[in-house]
């Protein structure tokens, strides 16, 4: 049986951070994000993670987080 | 005057400009809009990035323009990252337009052909709208033709560098061999006067960020490119004289009888 309590280490745009080892996608970028109106999107191990597929996507200890935001460009 | 020009049109969609504008490297969200306001892009680049800890005011800087945006892959260096970047910018901006970018040097930013053209194929099979960042060579830019690459965007010299058209001459002979194609000429443009030689080679439109970002002065140098890109652009439509090696005499040249003129089809200048 899995402990709920337990810790995973994973990382979230490059920072490592201890979330629930049962977290989802969803709630650990939802504690990472600071401004609840800036659009994001997310991928876990470089690949995409759709929107309506984040709280169905456990996370697994290593697992590399990143949130992205539009940002300047050329 | 009366001269009406088409718009410029990339897969079917009107841009209300031939000038396209980056928004990176300006001195303060200000600079930018005031640059948006003179330079009156047809759309603006962005990129998608790490989320950061600054609030949301590019981005609503971004939507009050109301201009298009298309997401870039910068920084991207294989197909596989430039396609889930592709990915990750249609679900944020709910575009399908991309702007292409494969960098296969880090000092140059040159682009790197071979995996464009691998994430060019991906990315035109699931639909996307791809603008695609190249350099200069004809093989390469008619491969991207092939593919259905919705524009072709050859650099005028590395991202950044302001050293204007370094190949006219092979940017010209894109233009003659790929007479249908929307080509725009992306990256390396300093002055203005660049801006209007691409215009006159009968370039669709000029893509630049750096030149007017890094200016002293950020928007009279956006309304300066506004302006040479469509004094090139008129001037291209207007049908530029040919090159003679010798003098052509234009006051020794016998005059043209007044009421000839009409029927006359040379003239002297």
């Amino acid at each position: 049986m899995m402990d709920a309590t337990a810790a995973i280490t994973v990382k979230l745009n490059g920072e490592e951070r201890s979330v629930a080892a049962d977290s989802t996608a969803a709630a650990a970028v939802d504690a990472w994000r600071q401004d609840a109106a800036a659009p994001y999107v997310v991928s876990v191990n470089g690949a995409h993670i759709p929107r309506e597929r984040l709280a169905a996507t456990a996370l697994r200890a290593g697992d590399e987080v990143e949130i992205l935001t539009l940002r300047q460009g050329g | 005057m009366a001269e009406t020009d088409e718009p410029l049109r990339i897969a079917g969609r009107e841009l209300g400009s031939r000038l396209l504008l980056g928004t990176s490297r300006y001195p303060s969200p200000a600079a930018l809009a005031a640059c948006i306001e003179q330079a009156q892009p047809g759309f603006l680049t962005v990129s998608v990035r790490r989320a950061g800890t600054g609030g949301n005011g590019f981005y609503e800087l971004l939507q009050e323009t109301g201009l298009p945006l298309v997401p870039n892959t910068a920084g991207c260096r294989t197909a596989k990252e430039a396609c889930v970047t592709a990915s990750m910018a249609r679900e944020l901006l709910d575009t399908n337009w991309v702007k292409l970018e494969l960098i296969g040097d880090d000092e140059t930013q040159a682009p790197d052909p071979f995996a464009l053209v691998e994430a060019a194929a991906q990315l035109l099979r699931e639909d996307y709208v791809v603008l695609a960042y190249c350099t200069e060579d004809l093989a390469l830019c008619m491969r991207l033709a092939e593919l259905g690459c919705h524009a072709i965007m050859p650099w005028a010299a590395p991202i950044g560098s302001g050293q204007g058209l370094t190949q006219p001459e092979r940017l010209a002979l894109l233009r003659q061999r790929l007479p249908g194609e929307v080509l725009v000429v992306d990256a390396g443009l300093g002055r203005p006067s660049d801006a209007a030689a691409a215009m006159e080679l009968g370039y669709d439109a000029v893509l630049l960020n750096t030149a007017v970002a890094q200016a002293r002065e950020p928007a009279p140098m956006a309304a300066a490119f506004r302006a040479a890109t469509d004094a090139g652009r008129r001037a291209w439509r207007a049908g530029i004289m040919p090159r003679h090696s010798m003098a052509q005499p234009s006051t020794l040249a016998p005059d043209i009888p007044v009421d000839q003129y009409a029927s006359s089809s040379s003239s002297s200048s």
